[in-house]
């Protein structure tokens, strides 16, 4: 309809180049759509990062490096045809699980928590790998059997679960671990868990916190929930992450105080303002408006993604897409609404927006892994 | 099991799997709903509260202490300044452990052992939010060594203040008195909220007493900071609206210290314990007010140690003790000319009429002696001759003709035996006795009985009588103008810090001292050109000087004789030997200054103490180059003015 309102030699030239680029993404596996959605949040990352990181120049080109790095990344593994990642996905969960046990015994220890493992030349989360890892091998244990899934099979499934976040948690790293258990569960909860399920595992979950409470949590992670329920109990300990978060963000008003003229971060009275709670810097500088843009832009890039997983022909790219979209909007929801004061504080970074490498390269792998399925979906069906 | 081997429905599986995707959808909307309510109420809702929380957050008000006045003397040659100096600074609020701190401090060489526990209450008086000076004018190497050790010591901070610069050190101190660091008592009497900034307070003199004028108002700045407390100035920020209100600067006060003179005077003195005072006997100006020996005040604005303190305070010749101010002596026969003036105005005598001295004098019927100074007696004495020798035995009867009540009475009009109002705290009363004091004062019946003896004494300036040097000039000043007086004063004008406008002081006059007959002036105090003049007590103080003094000498015993014994002053160890004192103004015709001069243990007045009243007359009333020339007992180089008694 366009091209024949504008004049006929520009709008073949626009036409062409329109299609070229289209055709060039097709080839490379890659979905216009999600990439320019996620390109959007990453670029608004790194505005909101300069800022909050004190226009720290070197910061900023090492996280502008970061998401070059994780659109590479993306891009290899969006040429993995699902066939080849459903048959991979046991043995990835099996180096992970591998992984996972080295860094309880070897790894390093970094900031009070047994996270990293130092390969020589690169040091690393192994927990990252099984945020994919966790739910590809529970879509490919799925993908065989009749869903909803019988007892035995849900058994399993929570064995693969719950394996591997043990293990995270046990860093301590609970943020992570309550991540990969997410992504698991969200794999069972579209394989269409029945309800009397979830309504008995709500019931057990709720019988389950005060065991978990007593034995599980390390101190510090008690103290988070406590403080989480009131923070003024300890202003200026546990406590000053979220006053401090909450006033960035109030303060910011509805337009906020603008670009790079937040006082809270600025001043660095907000602490992790460019990790953990580079969100409170939104909220501050850019204020309500700028927050909603931003969540705008996260639910294009969720929309996309649930759209992809409605598109997918088989019961495992269905579960490996649709599990990784509500992954990426837990992670969206559970780091604003920690950050806004609607959730305990728990490490988990702002996806595709805090300062840092590993979480970022993930994400964008588990995006490489939409685009292929969503560009192999006719050669699935056909 | 049925179940496990039922075949995989993939039609049911998609229909199933779009109901999922769909409730997962809602859910998510859900939660961002929840989040943008949250939200709302953050940034809406409670905008402004989160608003003032932040502005609180980053904005701390510092106060801004005003420059303190100076102290300029009567021809503006500044006595005390303000210089900028690095001082360290504790805020208890953002110091974690002060007890620590402070031990970790004196470990570093910043802080001596002996000030912890003082340092330690002084911070404990102050506001949490106050900085309290720990240490006062850094030396370089001390701020380097601070420097290096930052880091380990949060609240704790170097910041540069203007202290208090004394150029001339001790001279003048007993005036000008000295600031010092704020201490738990001087609290109790400011209002602190006014010192917020301040470290340093008049502690004494003209310091302690216009205090209000030289402080100031504190002004205050706000600042921005960051979450640790210290300053910030970023350049990517919008800069907020910082209100700042300038100090105002403290009054300058112009004393009436005349600089130069209270120089000469000092060095005059020597290492002597004495005191002068010179006032200007035509509006009570002090030109000088001299206590020695003295101290460098410069010490106190640094902050004394404690073994600095302790070596000022045990020091045997007491320099702390201003004695000008607070030394009581009796005016021995420096009395004599007011007890002359109030046997004239009671008629007790007059002038013409002579006395035989042989050097003793008795009540009449008693065998008790009193003794004159001069062993053989001065033989016939009148009035004249009676001051200009200072003849005991003529002023032991007259005095016992006129009566202790009578000689009380009349004394006091000098303000002798009361305090001068001078401006400055601490003045002693002295004492000039009476019957009714004698009542007062003891308790034991027997003593309360008032002695005709004791009257006969005190008519020549011993006994109970006591004076304060600056009564004594303030008296002599009074002589000089005939009765007319004026409370003695140390600031005479005081200039707007602003402005630049001076408010001269207008001159506070006394009830005057009335006599029935003018003469009687004249009388006693050509008797006091006598003591100056060949013959007199203190010859050598007019001898070459081109103006006409008139004077009188003293001697107070620091111990009193048995009535059989003879003093032999070779005898005496050198601090019980007498004081020797001198009063004297010039020129006689034109008064334009009076002294008093004390020299403890000095023995002659007219050989000790008179010279050096001659030194400030020299020094003020001479041009400067002929002041310098001559010296005070220089040979008569001009020949001294006529119709001086011989």
């Amino acid at each position: 309809m366009r091209t024949e309102i504008a004049g006929p030699g520009h709008s073949s030239r626009a036409q062409r180049t329109f299609t070229l680029t289209g055709r060039l993404l097709e080839a490379l596996h890659i979905d216009g759509p999600l990439l320019l959605s996620v390109l959007a949040v990453c670029a608004v990352g790194l505005i909101v990062l300069y800022s909050a990181a004190g226009e720290d120049v070197h910061i900023f080109l090492g996280q502008a490096a970061r998401v070059g790095l994780g659109l590479v990344v993306l891009a290899c593994v969006a040429q993995i045809p699902p066939r080849v990642l459903r048959i991979g996905a046991p043995f990835l969960y099996g180096i992970g699980l591998l992984l996972l046990i080295a860094v309880a015994v070897v790894g390093d220890v970094a900031m009070g928590a047994q996270r990293w493992l130092d390969l020589g030349f690169i040091r690393f989360q192994p927990s990252e790998i099984m945020k994919i890892a966790v739910p590809l091998c529970c879509a490919w244990y799925l993908h065989e059997r009749p869903l909803p899934p019988d007892f035995t099979t849900l058994v399993i499934v929570a064995l693969i679960v719950l394996i591997p976040t043990l293990l995270i948690a046990e860093q301590p790293d609970l943020g992570t671990a309550l991540l990969v258990m997410a992504g698991g569960g969200l794999v069972i909860l579209l394989a269409g868990l029945q309800l009397r399920y979830i309504l008995g595992l709500g019931a057990l979950i709720a019988a389950a916190i005060p065991l978990v409470w007593q034995f599980l949590l390390h101190d510090y992670q008690r103290q988070r929930v406590l403080t989480f329920l009131n923070p003024q109990n300890d202003p200026l300990g546990a406590g000053y992450h979220t006053i401090q978060s909450q006033i960035a963000i109030g303060s910011g008003g509805i337009f906020g105080k603008g670009y790079m003229n937040g006082s809270q971060a600025q001043l660095e009275f907000l602490p992790e303002r460019s990790t953990d709670f580079i969100f409170a810097v939104v909220g501050e500088e850019w204020g309500l408006v700028g927050c909603i843009v931003l969540m705008a832009l996260y639910l294009l890039v969720i929309g996309r993604g649930l759209y992809i997983a409605a598109q997918a022909q088989d019961t495992f790219t269905r579960l490996t897409a649709g599990s990784l979209t509500l992954l990426f909007a837990v992670y969206a929801f559970v780091n604003s609404g920690m950050v806004a004061g609607l959730l305990p504080v728990v490490g988990v970074p702002l996806p595709l927006v805090s300062y840092g490498g590993t979480s970022l390269v993930t994400l964008m792998a588990g995006f490489g892994i939409l685009m292929a399925i969503h560009s192999r979906r006719k050669l699935v069906s056909t | 099991m049925a179940r496990n081997s039922r075949l995989k429905d993939h039609y049911a599986e998609q229909r199933m799997f779009g109901r999922r995707v769909v409730a997962a959808s809602f859910i998510i909307m859900v939660l961002l709903g929840l989040l943008f309510a949250r939200l709302l109420y953050l940034q809406v809702v409670k905008h402004d509260y989160f608003s003032e929380l932040s502005q609180g957050n980053r904005i701390r008000i510092e106060p801004i202490p005003p420059p303190r006045g100076l102290l300029l003397d009567r021809a503006g040659e500044p006595l005390a300044l303000n210089r900028p100096a690095y001082q360290l600074e504790l805020t208890r609020e953002q110091t974690p452990d002060v007890d620590d701190t402070l031990a970790r401090l004196a470990a570093l060489g910043l802080l001596l052992p002996e000030d912890v526990a003082r340092t330690r209450r002084a911070i404990m008086a102050r506001r949490a939010f106050d900085a309290v000076p720990v240490r006062l004018q850094l030396s370089e190497e001390e701020l380097a060594r601070f420097a290096v050790h930052r880091p380990d010591f949060p609240g704790v901070e170097i910041r540069p203040r203007l202290t208090r610069l004394y150029p001339h050190a001790g001279v003048g101190v007993h005036a000008l008195g000295y600031v010092a660091a704020i201490s738990e008592q001087d609290q109790q009497r400011i209002d602190v909220s006014k010192y917020a900034g301040t470290t340093l307070i008049g502690k004494l003199g003209i310091e302690r007493n216009y205090e209000e004028l030289l402080h100031g108002e504190t002004g205050y700045q706000q600042l921005l900071v960051n979450a640790q407390g210290r300053r910030v100035d970023r350049v990517g920020i919008k800069a907020p609206a910082l209100q700042r209100k300038e100090p105002i600067a403290g009054d300058d006060l112009y004393l009436t210290i005349d600089h130069k003179l209270q120089q000469v005077a000092e060095t005059a003195l020597g290492t002597q314990r004495a005191a002068v005072v010179a006032i200007d006997p035509r509006n009570g100006d002090v030109l000088a007010f001299v206590s020695t020996p003295t101290f460098d005040p410069n010490g106190f604005a640094r902050g004394l140690t404690v073994p600095e303190y302790r070596a000022l305070a045990d020091n045997i010749d007491k320099p702390l003790i201003d004695r000008a101010l607070r030394g009581v002596y009796p005016p021995g026969s420096t009395l004599k000319p007011f007890v002359a003036l109030a046997a004239l105005q009671y008629g007790v005598t007059d002038a013409e009429t002579t006395r035989l001295c042989r050097g003793v004098w008795r009540f009449p019927g008693s065998s008790r002696k009193f003794r004159d100074w001069k062993k053989q007696g001065h033989g016939t004495v009148d009035m004249h001759k009676a001051i200009a020798q200072s003849c005991d035995v003529y002023f032991y009867g007259v005095s016992d003709q006129i009566g202790i009540d009578r000689l009380h009475d009349f004394l006091v009009q000098f303000g002798l035996g009361t305090r001068t109002g001078i401006d400055v705290l601490g003045e002693r009363t002295g004492l000039v006795p009476s019957q009714a004091w004698k009542k007062k004062a003891f308790k034991k019946k027997e003593l309360q009985l008032w002695f005709p003896g004791e009257t006969v004494i005190a008519g020549i300036g011993q006994g109970y009588m006591l004076t304060t040097p600056l009564q004594l000039a303030h008296a002599t000043a009074t002589i000089a103008m005939r009765g007319q007086r004026f409370q003695p004063r140390l600031v005479r004008a005081v200039r707007d810090a602003r402005t630049g406008a001076v408010a001269t002081l207008p001159p506070r006059p006394l009830p005057g001292v009335t006599v029935d007959d003018p003469k009687y002036w004249d009388t006693i105090i050509s008797g006091m050109v006598g003591v100056v003049s060949p013959g007199g007590t203190a010859y050598r103080v007019q001898a070459g000087a081109p103006y006409r003094v008139a004077g009188k000498t003293g001697t107070a015993q620091v111990f009193s004789v048995g009535q059989n014994e003879k003093y032999n002053e070779s005898q005496v160890s050198e601090r019980l030997r007498d004081h020797a004192l001198f009063i004297a103004f010039a020129p006689v015709d034109d008064p334009q200054i009076a002294v008093a001069v004390v020299v403890e243990n000095g023995r002659h007045g007219g050989s000790t103490a008179g010279p050096i009243a001659r030194a400030v007359f020299d020094a003020y009333l001479l041009p400067h180059e002929a002041a310098a020339a001559a010296g005070p007992p220089a040979p008569p180089a001009v020949p001294p003015a006529g119709g001086i008694d011989e």
